[in-house]
């Protein structure tokens, strides 16, 4: 699967899983982790600068953006406004156009506002930026995300951090059969298998972080998404058998004694 | 001209002298200028401006840069 690239506005990416830098122990265990992940895109918040205590170091010194690609995400933003401002926020720190565009509706189940979500994204299309928004698993949504100019959609897989995997996969198969853009599920992966589901169903790319980072072995479960990612993908490309209610023999009845 | 002003850094009351550009606040700060993003009175900045906006008394800056997280959190996301 060498030549299976995945493209988005003209960007080509090596690997379908992306991976988030929040909650490891610290940066070196970031880093670590996602060099086994193989991942190649790798998001990171916009906060403050700690003025106070300058000793702490700068999460870019462990992931070099001219290795991966940074995709920025306005985390935390519940309101257009902050989401808006988030990303200008981004663009402004130098490293590219794209935004992982998060608006939230809700503080106990981090579901986006939909609404908000689309009156967002519109606004950072005009201004240029390459938009990835955070969405719920609704087709209907993520259709009006790619008609604003999305250019990819990342539906959730289960609220973020909760680790349910996939909970309605055949929301997110109607997303993937009805939207002719790229889809990344993003959030909600609890484990290897979660993740291959959402490559078996057709999602173009799984993005993660809770799932890696909160693992008893944060290593050792990134290389499992690895190839469940992986997995996942060459299965959907082989094309599956039909689920039949009984059975089939798989040895031939001619030759039986 | 080196009167002494006060500022808002990232939310912080912060004694400043008049006169003195945004890159002489990152450099006393020891804030490299790659990678962060800087606004002033809610106004985003470009980098090369850094060298010519003078900071005011009571003006607001806000220095941002990239830090860990996914997707979100209430509050500060990994560390």
């Amino acid at each position: 699967m060498a030549d299976d690239r995945l493209v988005i506005a003209g960007r080509e990416f090596k690997s379908r899983l992306w991976v988030g830098t929040g909650k490891y122990k610290d940066f070196a265990e970031t880093k670590k982790a996602i060099e086994m992940s193989g991942a190649d895109v790798v998001t990171v918040a916009v906060r403050r600068v700690n003025i106070t205590d300058r000793s702490k170091e700068n999460l870019l010194d462990y992931i070099d953006p001219k290795k991966y690609t940074i995709l920025p995400n306005t985390a935390g933003c519940y309101t257009v406004e902050d989401a808006v401002r988030y990303s200008r926020l981004a663009r402004a720190a130098g490293v590219s156009d794209l935004v992982k565009l998060e608006v939230l509706g809700d503080e106990r189940t981090l579901f986006p506002d939909t609404a908000g979500l689309i009156e967002a994204a519109k606004i950072l299309v005009k201004e240029g930026f390459i938009v990835l928004p955070y969405t719920n698993d609704d087709p209907i949504v993520a259709q009006k995300l790619v008609d604003v100019g999305c250019p990819a959609v990342m539906p959730l897989a289960a609220p973020i951090g909760s680790g349910l995997g996939i909970r309605n996969p055949y929301n997110l198969k109607i997303i993937m059969e009805m939207i002719k853009v790229p889809i990344i599920v993003d959030a909600g992966v609890g484990t290897a298998s979660d993740a291959a589901f959402a490559m078996e169903l057709g999602a173009d790319a799984v993005l993660m972080n809770t799932a890696i980072a909160g693992a008893q072995d944060p290593l050792a479960m990134a290389e499992a998404m690895k190839y469940a990612v992986y997995a996942g993908r060459l299965a959907y490309k082989a094309g599956r058998i039909p689920r039949k209610l009984y059975a089939t023999a798989s040895s031939p009845i001619e030759g039986m004694l | 001209m080196q009167n002494a002003i006060k500022i808002h850094v990232n939310g912080e009351e912060r004694a400043w002298r008049s006169g003195a550009t945004v890159s002489d606040l990152l450099t006393e700060l020891d804030i490299k200028t790659e990678r962060v993003a800087v606004e002033l009175n809610l106004e985003i900045l470009d980098r090369a401006a850094f060298d010519q906006r003078q900071i005011k008394d009571g003006d607001r800056v806000e220095i941002m840069s990239f830090i860990g997280g996914g997707s979100s959190s209430r509050g500060q996301h990994g560390r």
